[in-house]
C-alpha cells in the first residue's frame, strides 16, 4: 500500500516547465523545490500568473514538468490518479449529472460497490451541507454549493490528498468564510495531505500548516512559511495578534518582490 | 396583446397579398390559383374517394405522405446511425481526423442534387437511390455537428473525470457524449431539414411515388393547385418532424433547461 511510504507527501525536486507561445518560449517555472509532509496542509501564495496552477497540474499528472521531478507518496507521477483528488476553481461538475450522481462517479467509475461506496456518499453529502439537495442539477445550485458538490466528489474517494486550485477563488466573501470553515472541519476530521492554491493571504493563514511564497514569472518559491496557529482553527483566528504578525510578514515578502518586478519592469 | 396569436399575422397577409393577387389578376390569369381553390383540392386530395372521382389525385395525400416520410425516416436513421458514431471518433481521435475529415470536408460542398444521376446510375429508379440522396444529406451535418460537439467538451471536464479515475471508454460515453449531446441534437435538426428537401428532389426523378412524384407530376399535367398543396404538405412535414426532435432534445437535455433559468 502506498500508505506504508514513509518519505513526504509530494516531492517537487528542481521542477522547471517552459511553454511555447506565439513561437518563443515562455518559462512558467523555474527550478521549484518543494516537500510536503503527510497530513500537511500546504498553501502556495502567489500572484496570478506565476505559475502556481501550473504547479498544481503537475502534482495533479494533468501537465508534465519540463525538468525535474514529480513525486508523490514517493513515485514518480505520471497521470492523474483518485489519490491525490483535485478540486478546480471552477466547480468542474457534470452538468448532466444531479449532486448525487456527480458525488457517485468517482466510487462508481473506479469500481467500488454500492453497498461500500452509498453510505459513503451519504456520509459525505452531510457533512459538506448538502443534505436535500441530491436531486437537484450543477444548474440549480450557487457558486458555494457547486463548490461543495466538488469537495463532496473527492472526499468521497478518501483520497490520500487534496490538491486545491484556488478554490474560493471566484467565491463572494461571504460564502468564502463559509466554505473556508467547512474546508478546515472536514480536514481535522480526516486529516488528507492537502496542496492549496491561492492568491488570498488570509486564506492561507487561516488554513494552512505552511505557506510557500511565490515569486512572478518565471514562478520561483521565494520564502516557506511556518504558521504555528493551534488548531482546530476558525475565522477567530485571524483577530488573533500572531495571524497579524504573519500576514505583515507575508506582506513584506510580496512587496519586496513586486517591487522587484517593477525595478526589472 | 401579448398572449396573441401574432405569428399568425404574417401568414395571414401574405395569404391577402396571394389572394389579392389572384382576383385582380395581377399575376398571368389561369396559371396561378386561389387560396380557397388550393384549399379545396387539398381537401379532396386528402379525403376524397380515390377510385369514384375523375381526379387521379383524390384521395392519396395519406399515401403519398406515407412514403415520402417512410423515407424521410429510413433516410434520416441511416444518417444518424453512420453520422454521430463517425463524428464522435473524428472528435476525439485525432488520427481518424486526419484520415477522414478531409474527405468528408471536401464532398460536403457537393449539392445532393448533383447526385442525383450518380445515385440513379447506380441505384437505379428504386427506393434505394432515394435513400441514398437523403441519407447522404443528412449525413454531413449531423457528422460535423458530433465532431464540432465532441471537440467542444471542457477540458476541466476531462480532467475531473481522469483524476476521479475515469479511463478513456468511460470518459467517451459519461463525460464526452453529454457534453456533446446539444450539439449532436443541432445536427439532427439540421439534418432532417435536408431531409425533406432530399426526399423531394429524389422523388420527383429517382422514384415514381410519394410528395416529390405528386410535385412533379402535377407541375406536367398543369395542376399548379395540387402543386401548392404539396409544398404546403412538406413544409407542414418538416414542420412537425423539426417539432418532434426539439421536443426530444427538451427530454434529453432537462440539465440544460434548468441553466438557462438559473
Amino acid at each position: 500500500m502506498a500508505e506504508a511510504h514513509a518519505g513526504p507527501a509530494i516531492e517537487l525536486e528542481g521542477v522547471g516547465k517552459e511553454f511555447t507561445a506565439r513561437g518563443g518560449r515562455v518559462v512558467a517555472l523555474e527550478a521549484i523545490d518543494l516537500t510536503i509532509a503527510p497530513k500537511e496542509f500546504a498553501a502556495i501564495l502567489g500572484p496570478s500568473g506565476c505559475g502556481k496552477s501550473t504547479l498544481l497540474n503537475m502534482v495533479a499528472g494533468f501537465d508534465v514538468p519540463t525538468r525535474g521531478h514529480v513525486r508523490a507518496s514517493g513515485a514518480t507521477v505520471d497521470g492523474p490518479d483518485p489519490r491525490r483528488a483535485v478540486v478546480f476553481q471552477e466547480a468542474a461538475l457534470f452538468p448532466w449529472y444531479t449532486v448525487l450522481d456527480n458525488t457517485k462517479f468517482g466510487p462508481k467509475t473506479c469500481g467500488v460497490p454500492a453497498t461500500i461506496y452509498e453510505p459513503r456518499v451519504t456520509a459525505v453529502l452531510e457533512q459538506v451541507g448538502l443534505t436535500g439537495f441530491e436531486r437537484h442539477y450543477p444548474a440549480e445550485l450557487s457558486g458555494g454549493m457547486k463548490q461543495r458538490v466538488a469537495i463532496a466528489r473527492v472526499l468521497v474517494m478518501e483520497p490520500e490528498m487534496l490538491l486545491m486550485d484556488e478554490p474560493f477563488g471566484s467565491l463572494d466573501a461571504q460564502t468564502r468564510s463559509v466554505m473556508q470553515e467547512l474546508l478546515l472541519s472536514v480536514w481535522e476530521r480526516s486529516h488528507q495531505t492537502v496542496l492549496f492554491i491561492t492568491h488570498d493571504i488570509e486564506e492561507a493563514l487561516l488554513l494552512a500548516d505552511s505557506v510557500s511564497v511565490m515569486t512572478a514569472r518565471p514562478g520561483r518559491i521565494k520564502k516557506r512559511l511556518t504558521v504555528e496557529l493551534p488548531r482546530p482553527r476558525s475565522l477567530e483566528v485571524t483577530m488573533s495578534p500572531r495571524f497579524n504578525e504573519l500576514k505583515r510578514e507575508v506582506l513584506a515578502l510580496i512587496r519586496e518582490e513586486s517591487l522587484r518586478v517593477a525595478r526589472e519592469g | 396583446m401579448r398572449r396573441a396569436p401574432w405569428f399568425l399575422l404574417v401568414p395571414l397577409v401574405l395569404l391577402g397579398i396571394w389572394d389579392a393577387a389572384v382576383r385582380w389578376q395581377w399575376v398571368v390569369p389561369g396559371i396561378i390559383p386561389a387560396p380557397a381553390q388550393v384549399a379545396e383540392s387539398w381537401y379532396r386530395w386528402i379525403f376524397g374517394t380515390p377510385t369514384r372521382s375523375l381526379s387521379p389525385y383524390s384521395g392519396t395525400w395519406v399515401a403519398n405522405v406515407l412514403y415520402s416520410s417512410r423515407r424521410v425516416l429510413q433516410g434520416f436513421a441511416l444518417a444518424a446511425v453512420l453520422g454521430i458514431p463517425l463524428g464522435i471518433l473524428i472528435g476525439w481521435n485525432r488520427w481518424v481526423a486526419r484520415v477522414v475529415d478531409p474527405s468528408i470536408q471536401l464532398l460536403r460542398p457537393v449539392p445532393i442534387t448533383a447526385w442525383l444521376p450518380f445515385s440513379i446510375a447506380v441505384f437505379g429508379i428504386y427506393d434505394t437511390s432515394a435513400l441514398f440522396l437523403i441519407g447522404l444529406g443528412a449525413f454531413y451535418p449531423i457528422v460535423v455537428n458530433t465532431t464540432h460537439g465532441v471537440r467542444d467538451t471542457h477540458l476541466l471536464l476531462l480532467r475531473a473525470a481522469r483524476m476521479l479515475g475515469a479511463r478513456r471508454l468511460t470518459i467517451l460515453v459519461k463525460v464526452v457524449f453529454p457534453s456533446a449531446l446539444p450539439s449532436i441534437f443541432t445536427g439532427l435538426r439540421l439534418g432532417i431539414g435536408v431531409a425533406w428537401t432530399a426526399v423531394i428532389v429524389a422523388e420527383m426523378i429517382a422514384v415514381k411515388s410519394g410528395l416529390g412524384y405528386v410535385l412533379w407530376d402535377a407541375y406536367y399535367v398543369g395542376r399548379m393547385d395540387i402543386c401548392v398543396a404539396t409544398m404546403f404538405s412538406v413544409g407542414l412535414l418538416g414542420f412537425v418532424s423539426d417539432r418532434l426532435i426539439l421536443v426530444a432534445s427538451h427530454l434529453a437535455l432537462r440539465w440544460r433547461a434548468l441553466e438557462a433559468h438559473g
